[in-house]
């Protein structure tokens, strides 16, 4: 049986420890890699190329966050705060250190949010659940004032800096050359590379003793500081990893858009990542994709209904459609986090893990 | 080696009322210390100062000479002292596996990069811990269900369970909080027979709160009974089943005549 659990036994615990303990997922993995990495570059167009790359770039941020708030049970609405650091940081590399590799930058950035991230995850020491919202939500202020107000930090006062596009080496007539990222081809690999090893990353991580930890701190804290995990240290941990993918994520946005730009990294933002990971999701790692998905087709799918719709049924023409969407795509918005809330809390994932149980016993429901 | 905890003159009032006052105690490897007294007498508490739940008001706790008085619950784990609850505080969502796995935590060392790579050390030193945890399982007979989320198993397995997150740390002392509470006589004999192999085979020092008088009187070395925080006997089995003292508290002062 290549699907079930029966019929696969574990003759070693590395064995039991492998990701994937049946065939089935290995294979479904490989054959999403081949999709994502040979197919979709193949065949897709310049215009899905460039919603896929901010689809990949989300599901980067949204892992992030879930291992802060789904796995560890710390919430923060500051994580775009946090991603405009990595931003800000990278982008003045780049600007003072013209030389420096874009990988390194894209480093520094990370590094950069992580400090920030643990630092103001400070509070989470004495503070849980809203009054840790209401400090992360000062974070998101603080650091949004603070670019803002200091120009030669941000670049003036747009609050922008633009870069230069991140070069990668390339074979022509027979030479290694070093070529710039243009089309949105080039930048899908370059964002799917990171989430890939951002997911693996994780996917260890939760198997590991830091998972472990992650979850009992979740769960029962004072149980868990009695076996001798060190909470404080544990929720530090994870505001940093969180704060890393969340510093990485702002990085990749930067390169993608060619500038560091506040506007993408409001408070409303930092919302819609924390409804990413609730709609998803809450501590799955599929959850964060599935999430990640979602909330940026909403907008698209619904401008496409608007004047699909809108036009056939009430004769809207596209300047109507277009002064309705924003409102439109507000509600939607927060009637499906509702949704999400009263009937799946365990989100997008679940949903899909019922649908995938329901084949693991196919064709004998009743075993 | 050998194991010592000691409780010197340990005191902890709420608010107002004196939940222990005076409190001294050793428990020592290959024994058994129980702790008994009626509803409320402090026992809990005495656990709680013990392993860092709550600061002593005064007094000292030792652990092998060392003072952990008021170190904080996971510096005294780490110290080498594990205990169970006397409701169950068992991750409900995890695995057996995974719950006593947990044991063994704060012995494992990666760091996070290593952990997000895990191949190599942290892959090796998650087998290495693995396989105690396994052990553990295996002795406590609980091999059937190392796969089943802690939280759908009755009161009786989850105590089981919680007992082998405290041994799966290979503690120097072993807290033990009314580990057979609502459970069957059969239940209660299986987990005697662990607690007494625990403190043949290896050097943990082992405190008992038990409420069951056969079970105290039947496998503990020495017996400390506390009443509304006092110590007001202590001594063999034999010596507080017939002290006047421990008769009066439990059934009142007409029966001890
Ligand atoms: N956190 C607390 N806050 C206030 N009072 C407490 C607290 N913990 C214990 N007490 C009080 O201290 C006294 C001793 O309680 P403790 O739980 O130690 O008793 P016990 O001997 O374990 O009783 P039981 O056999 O019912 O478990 C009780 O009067 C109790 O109400
Ligand atoms: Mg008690």
């Amino acid at each position: 049986m290549i699907n079930r659990e029966t019929g696969t036994f574990k003759r070693t615990y590395a064995e039991d420890l492998a990701i994937y303990r049946t065939p089935l997922p290995k294979i479904a993995v490989a054959v999403i890699a081949f999709v994502v990495f040979v197919i979709i570059p193949w065949q897709g167009s310049e215009y899905w190329l460039g919603i896929l790359n901010l689809i990949g770039i989300a599901s980067l941020g949204a892992l992030g966050l879930n291992i802060l708030v789904g796995r560890t049970g710390q919430i923060s609405v500051g994580h775009a705060a946090f991603m405009s650091v990595g931003a800000y940081t990278a982008a003045v590399i780049l600007r003072e250190f013209p030389g420096t590799h874009w990988i390194l930058a894209m480093l520094g950035g990370g590094c950069a949010a992580a400090l920030a991230g643990m630092f103001f995850g400070i509070p989470s020491l004495r503070i849980k659940g809203l009054y840790l919202a209401v400090s992360t939500l000062a974070a998101q202020l603080i650091i949004e004032w603070i670019i803002n107000h200091w120009p030669w930090l941000s670049g003036g006062a747009q609050g922008s800096i633009y870069i230069q596009a991140p070069t990668f080496p390339w074979i022509e007539d027979g030479a290694l050359v070093s070529r710039k990222m243009e089309a949105n081809l080039h930048y899908y690999y370059l964002i799917y590379v990171v989430l890939a090893i951002g997911i693996l990353f994780a996917l260890n991580l939760f198997r590991s003793h830091l998972g472990r930890a992650f979850i009992a701190v979740r769960d029962r804290d004072i149980a868990a500081e009695i076996i001798g995990i060190n909470i404080f240290r544990t929720k530090l941990v994870a505001f940093g990893i969180a704060s890393f993918y969340a510093g990485v994520t702002g990085v990749l946005y930067t390169y993608f858009y060619s500038i560091a730009n506040f506007e993408s990294f409001t408070l409303l933002i930092s919302i819609q990542f924390l409804a990413m990971c609730i709609i998803g999701g809450l501590g799955s790692i599929l959850g964060s994709i599935f999430g990640a998905i979602f909330i940026t087709m909403l907008p698209i799918v619904l401008d496409f209904m608007l004047r699909g719709v809108g036009g056939a049924v009430f004769g809207w023409d596209d300047a109507a459609a277009s002064a309705i969407m924003p409102q439109w795509n507000l509600i939607m918005f927060g009637g499906l986090i509702m949704f999400f809330l009263v009937v799946e809390p365990d989100g997008l994932a679940k949903m899909w893990r019922n649908f995938t149980d329901y084949f693991r016993v196919w064709p004998f429901p009743y075993v | 080696m050998s194991n010592r905890l000691e409780v010197i003159d340990a005191a902890k009032s709420f608010g107002g009322v004196l939940a222990l006052s005076e409190a001294t105690l050793t428990a020592e490897s290959r024994r058994i210390l129980a702790i008994i007294g009626p509803n409320g007498a402090g026992k809990t508490t005495l656990i709680n100062v013990v392993s860092g739940v709550y600061a002593p008001d005064a007094g000292r706790v030792l652990l092998n000479g060392t003072d952990i008085t008021g170190r904080r619950a996971f510096e005294v784990a780490r110290h080498g002292i594990a205990r169970t609850f006397q409701n169950v505080a068992l991750f409900a969502g995890m695995t057996v596996l995974d719950n006593i796995l947990l044991g063994r935590n704060m012995l494992m060392k990666s760091g996070v990069l290593k952990c997000g790579v895990f191949w190599g050390a942290a892959r090796s030193e998650e087998i290495e811990h693995r396989r105690r945890a396994e052990e553990v399982i295996d002795f406590l007979n609980i091999t059937d269900i190392r796969t089943a989320p802690a939280g759908s198993l009755p009161l009786g397995l989850q105590k089981r369970v919680e007992l082998g997150r405290a041994l799966a740390a290979d503690p120097k002392v072993l807290l033990l909080d009314e580990p057979m509470g609502g459970m069957n006589l059969e239940e209660k004999e299986s987990i005697c027979r662990y607690v007494l192999d625990v403190v043949e085979m290896s050097d943990t020092a082992v405190i008992l709160i038990e409420h069951d008088m056969g079970v105290v009187m039947d496998i503990s070395d020495h017996i400390i009974v506390l009443d509304q925080g006092r110590k007001i006997s202590e001594g063999t089995p034999d010596h507080v089943r017939n002290d006047k003292v421990v008769i009066e508290a439990y059934l009142g002062k007409e029966h001890a005549a």
